[in-house]
């Protein structure tokens, strides 16, 4: 009965069952993103103390860590489907990949602003060349890579292949390139560490926090459902499947 | 967190704290509405091309 | 020949750039000299595969007999010897010329050595991807550049070391680490990646 346990998974290659499947999780993720957020949001600017070395200027935190988590989580999505894909020779996986990496490089960006913005009134300068901005902005710069790489190809097959090997060798040198900017960053600001203090979170702090990660998540989640079904239109505008899924 | 001026000022970081919370909102409609127009759009565009050639 | 000439160029803009002044140019020598191998090593890359690509040799090499992850490695090698290995013999010229203390030549010239063999098989996996593309020397770069971040950090503070009087050999070990990984992953890469070039 083994090809009966890999059905589910089969199912997934079929263009016409993921658009439905999107299309009916999407809201839902939607509202799960949306109550999480509001709930994150009034626990982290509304009900939660001032921080006592950075008085409410922390609260930046509440957009930019979930920010920072999911640029790094997408990336994780792209080089799993990118795998995926490779491997099992599943366009569906190559067409999420390419869906995500849009939505990872706009976060990694909201990182990066976010980031600075929150530097700025504690160091005086916009920018920082710490160990975690640093690498967001070198990751940022491998999203920019796949996207464009994918695009540049005019048959949109060979595109995928070509990002997803480039998604699997930027997959692999990720923890190098973040021990190697943490190392480089350790020797040149000796341990001042700018975002350092995780160990001292207080739980009037963890819990907006992770009710903002969750609800990133989820947004992203949604957000993802919906550009893989724009992705499944524009691939296959001219199948059956197609005229009949937008009746 | 007392007053709404408190809460607008954040302690004299209002500057900062409030462009990022207003930056994040734009990258989330932006994340959200872009995929729902070109979805929209697709549509339209099937439909029509059904229409006309059945 | 070209990447070798690109290399000094470089080199020798970071003073007309900055200032000539000797405490300086011994302060920025390392970080200079291997980001001018680094850019060096980009314009190498660029004749990797795409002669062979426009005149139809690339496809003969992947039909072969000869598993291609093989092929793509020897490829690589082949070319490290006219393009890296230049600049690995023009690096302690280019130290000298920034009063890059002369004990510390060795560490200087094993971190090049080992930073731009990785950085050639880097080179070539971008190589790969763009080679059948019409903007593809323009992205080739963008696409290389954030994977040798690590190499040009360890590269270079390798080199800073030596030339402080430290011991190097630690970020050495790295750099060979780091080379030893290429070494193993990616003429796979590189195949896939010449794979996917050729079918478009």
């Amino acid at each position: 009965m083994d090809k009966y346990r890999w059905a589910w998974f089969h199912r997934f290659g079929s263009p016409p069952y993921v658009y439905r499947i999107a299309g009916l999780w999407a809201p839902w993720f939607a509202w799960v993103a949306g109550l999480s957020m509001v709930a994150g949001l009034y626990g982290g600017l509304w009900a939660s103390p001032p921080d006592y070395q950075q008085g409410d200027g922390f609260r930046i935190i509440y957009v930019h860590v979930p920010s920072a988590y999911l640029s790094m989580m997408c990336y994780g999505v792209v080089a799993a489907a990118s795998a995926i894909g490779l491997i099992w020779r599943m366009k569906i996986a190559h067409t999420v990949a390419v869906a995500a990496a849009p939505l990872g490089a706009s976060f990694t960006f909201l990182a990066l602003i976010t980031g600075s913005l929150w530097g700025r009134p504690m160091w005086g300068t916009y920018w920082v060349w710490d160990a975690r901005l640093t690498s967001e902005l070198i990751l940022l710069f491998l999203y920019l890579g796949f996207i464009a790489l994918s695009r540049a190809y005019e048959d949109s097959r060979s595109g995928d292949r070509a990002g997803a090997v480039l998604a699997l060798v930027g997959v692999v040198n990720l923890p190098i390139i973040h021990y190697s900017v943490v190392w480089w960053s350790s020797l040149h600001q000796g341990s001042t560490k700018f975002f350092g203090n995780d160990a001292e979170i207080q739980t009037s702090m963890l819990v907006p926090l992770l009710l903002m990660i969750f609800g990133f998540t989820f947004l992203f989640a949604a957000c993802l459902a919906k550009r893989v079904q724009g992705e499944l239109l524009e691939r296959e505008r001219h199948s059956a499947w197609a005229a009949e899924a937008v009746r | 967190m007392s007053s709404l001026h408190e809460f607008l000022s954040m302690g004299g970081y209002g500057a900062y704290v409030w462009p990022a919370y207003g930056l994040a909102a734009i990258v989330i409609v932006i994340n959200i509405a872009l995929p729902l127009r070109r979805l929209r759009r697709l549509q339209a565009d099937i439909r029509r091309r059904a229409g006309a050639a059945p | 020949m070209m990447p070798a000439m690109f290399f000094v160029l470089v080199t020798t803009l970071f003073p007309l750039g900055l200032s000539p002044q000797p405490e300086l140019l011994r302060t920025i020598a390392p970080g200079v000299v291997w980001v001018a191998a680094l850019l060096a090593g980009l314009i190498g890359q660029e004749s990797l595969f795409k002669s062979d690509y426009e005149d139809g040799c690339l496809e003969q090499l992947v039909l072969s007999a000869m598993p291609l992850p093989l092929i793509a490695a020897t490829r690589v090698a082949s070319h490290w010897i006219v393009t890296g290995l230049p600049v690995m013999i023009l690096a302690p010229l280019m130290g000298l010329l920034m009063d890059y203390p002369t004990q510390a030549m060795g560490s200087l010239v094993l971190s090049v050595a080992l930073g731009t063999l990785t950085l050639s098989l880097l080179g070539a996996v971008a190589a790969a991807l763009t080679v059948g593309l019409r903007q593809g020397s323009m992205l080739m770069p963008i696409l290389v550049l954030p994977l040798a971040v690590p190499v040009l950090i360890f590269g270079a503070e390798a080199a800073a070391r030596a030339a402080r009087g430290e011991d190097a050999a630690g970020a050495l070990y790295l750099l060979a680490a780091m080379l030893v990984l290429g070494i193993t992953l990616a003429p796979f890469a590189i195949a896939a990646a010449v794979r996917v070039s050729l079918e478009s």
